[in-house]
């Protein structure tokens, strides 16, 4: 009965996200970010958020060095282009067996040891890949010009399938081209995807063994679950998912950079995460879309938009808060980033989603008269 | 022979900086149980101590001569630095050694800094995970670096040593070899006595006064120091300011070594963190031998030789040293005990 029920509230969840993920060309247009180009962002890093989720919202595993999968998964998908097809699904299927076998690789040394010396690890293991990438493995990755297409790519399936067509080919889908809002439909497809395994780990009792282990690993071992296979699978699933946003962010726009596997990458997901919310399905999604509009949107704004803004305001005062408000925006638009992040782990640590609980919660306090039961402690009792 | 050495020494500067961020580093695990990803921002910001100084007295003031014409006909415009102003020849002195002069901005500035951080956001997290203390820490780093990002502009600003410390110091005529067999830049080796200084004034100040001996026994014992009727939580903040001011020294007399950029601090913060964990979490001699180990480990392994056996370990070693070290030795060289191993 209870299975019965939570797959019920799962699938209601899941449709209406699959609803408001699909409807975004419309719903956003009057934030001015319905273009392609944009929400195809929001999907796939959606996905990489969620995937970071699975390994640091379930286990308390905290990695610093994400984004090495996400380079790594974008490298394979443009080689796959490059060599093979221009086909979205090999490329994508490459990804993620490769980001896979490096998250097997980086997961199991650094699962053996934990707290900040497995953030540290991670860091590590990202930061060597990254250097690599842009020194000896210049041959495969092409250092600091980026991987990229090339007029004299073999790409045997595609040459023996068809005639070469003149000019870079771009990514396609059973030999149909994206275009238009056709590759954000892909992402987002791939989104849903993404958000129904998550949700089904979730619910899973495998989900159950990584929320154990977030909360006291010490009692798990003694209850007799050897806990480190757990957390492994849980952290090449969640390389996975980067791998597979990596080869999205390839489909997309096919060029792939080292900077993408840099620290500051890895730092990027952690935000998304806590700004929405650790350990909820929705939060991360949430986080990685506010993080990324506010990114295009804010950036884009210069002083003069700022000073239409505030035309409101006397000369003098007029000029002292655009000059202060500019440096919020723009290019500096990273400050505001910063402090937001600080304010929401020192005020809201449970980020938005635990905003959402607390205004909700106050509502149901107000409605019913009877006091609420205690909300359950996730803390183990010592 | 002679190759060794310099490569040696090529190491001690770079070790110096790294072991003196992971001191501070250290220094702020071991009394406040903070991880302090904002450390790195600290060394960044005392290297724009220096450039805030050099910009101060460096500012010019332009007064017309009417009595002298330029070579184009215009009234001669002279303009004086406002260090010469104030200070007459002195001033020039003074600009020319603006560099180790602006340690003395520096100091108060990174006290103030270090303590108010503490105070202010630092304070509200020893009781809260790592994981949530990480990240704290590293939103204030992305705070401080915008900020000075919007200050001073993204570009590097190069910071001139003074003349009489440039070029080099003649290292093997003092050990016996030949003249211009083994060259160092003065800068460097003066960079490393400094360094040096630093740390053995760090580990005197800890080992021979009594407010040093107080934060050792409590860095041991908090609670039973607190129950021995001393307030510890404050001598533990002047710390966290020591540590500041430890780190904004080394990025002080880093300056004109490597000219200083808004994310100098994340460059180092990700390497000394790795120094921190390599020398183990927790110990202050740990810190300061595995700074100057990855150092002269680092300028070892960029020798020719070196990286036309192993291509690109020298863009790796100290992560894979510090992969090695992590997964062999967990503890780290000279780390505690149980120190954040749960």
């Amino acid at each position: 009965m209870n299975a019965l029920l939570t797959s019920r509230r799962d699938a209601i969840t899941l449709a209406i996200f699959a609803l408001v993920v699909l409807t975004m060309p419309v719903w956003l247009q009057p934030f001015g970010a319905a273009y392609p180009g944009l929400m195809q962002k929001f999907a796939i890093y959606a996905i990489f958020a969620i995937g970071f989720n699975i390994l640091f919202g379930l286990t308390g595993y905290l990695s610093f060095g994400h984004a090495a999968f996400l380079g790594v998964g974008s490298y394979t998908a443009v080689w796959s282009f490059k060599l093979l097809t221009m086909d979205a699904l090999p490329a994508i299927a490459f990804a993620i067996i490769l980001s896979g076998l490096l998250a097997v690789v980086i997961g199991y040394l650094s699962l053996r040891r934990s707290g900040i010396y497995f953030s540290i690890l991670t860091l590590a293991f990202a930061q060597m890949c990254y250097n690599l990438a842009y020194s000896v493995l210049t041959p495969i990755t092409n250092g600091e010009t980026s991987l990229q297409l090339n007029l004299q790519d073999p790409r045997i399936i595609d040459s023996a399938l068809a005639p070469r067509p003149a000019g870079l080919p771009s990514a396609s889908l059973f030999g149909h081209t994206f275009s238009g809002l056709q590759g954000f439909y892909f992402c987002a497809v791939m989104l849903l995807i993404a958000f129904f395994i998550a949700q089904k780990i979730f619910a899973s009792p495998f989900g159950m063994m990584l929320r154990g282990i977030k909360s006291n690993q010490t009692r798990m071992n003694y209850t007799g679950f050897n806990t480190r296979p757990y957390a492994l699978t849980a952290f090449v699933i969640s390389g996975m998912y980067a791998g597979l946003a990596g080869a999205l962010l390839a489909v997309t726009d096919p060029l792939a950079g080292a900077e993408r596997m840099q620290w500051t990458a890895s730092g990027e997901v952690v935000l998304m995460t806590i700004l929405g919310g650790v350990g909820t399905l929705t939060g991360p999604v949430l986080g990685a879309w506010i993080i990324k509009y506010f990114e295009n949107i804010f950036s884009a704004f210069n002083e003069q938009i700022v000073s239409r803004f505030f035309d409101f305001l006397p000369a003098g005062m007029h000029d002292v808060v655009v000059a202060v408000a500019s440096k919020f925006v723009g290019e500096g638009w990273n400050l505001t980033l910063g402090l937001v992040f600080v304010l929401i782990v020192v005020f809201l640590p449970g980020g938005i989603m635990e905003g959402v609980r607390r205004i909700t919660h106050m509502f149901d306090k107000s409605r019913r008269a009877p006091p609420t039961p205690a909300r359950l402690s996730t803390q183990p009792a010592e | 022979m002679d190759a060794i050495l310099a490569q040696l020494l090529n190491g001690l500067d770079k070790g110096g900086a790294y072991a003196l961020i992971a001191l501070g580093l250290t220094l702020v695990f071991g009394t406040l149980g903070v991880v302090n990803f904002a450390h790195g921002a600290l060394f960044m910001l005392g290297a724009f101590c220096a450039v805030a100084f050099r910009q101060l007295i460096t500012m010019e003031t332009v007064t017309i001569d009417p009595s002298q014409l330029s070579p184009w006909g215009a009234p001669l415009e002279i303009k004086t630095p406002l260090a010469q102003t104030w200070f007459g020849e002195f001033g020039a002195v003074m600009i020319e050694y603006s560099v180790p002069l602006s340690i003395v901005l520096a100091i108060p500035v990174m006290l103030i800094i270090g303590i108010a951080m503490e105070r202010g956001i630092i304070k509200h997290f020893y009781k809260r995970s790592h994981a949530e203390q990480i990240l704290v820490t590293f939103g204030l780093a992305i705070v401080a670096q915008e900020v000075i990002k919007a200050i001073f502009g993204p570009n590097p600003i190069s910071q001139p040593m003074p003349t009489s410390l440039r070029g080099a110091a003649d290292v093997g005529l003092w050990l016996g070899m030949g003249p211009n067999v083994l060259t160092y830049p003065w800068w460097r080796l003066l960079y490393f006595v400094f360094s040096a200084a630093i740390i053995a004034a760090v580990f005197a100040f800890l080992r021979f006064t009594t407010f040093g001996m107080v934060v050792r026994a409590g860095m041991a014992d908090r609670e039973t120091v607190g129950l021995l009727g001393i307030n510890i939580g404050r001598r533990f903040t002047i710390m966290f300011g020591l540590a500041a001011v430890v780190a904004g020294l080394a990025g002080v007399m880093y300056t004109p070594l490597v000219p200083p950029n808004y994310h100098l601090g994340m460059d180092f913060l990700v390497l000394s963190f790795v120094v921190v964990v390599v020398g183990g979490m927790g110990s202050l001699p740990g810190a300061v031998a595995a700074g100057f180990l990855l150092g002269i480990l680092q300028s070892f392994a960029s020798m020719a030789q070196v990286k036309a056996m192993l291509p690109g370990i020298d863009q790796i070693i100290i992560y894979l040293t510090a992969v090695i070290i992590l997964l062999v030795r967990p503890r780290g060289l000279i780390g505690r005990r149980g120190m954040m191993e749960s």
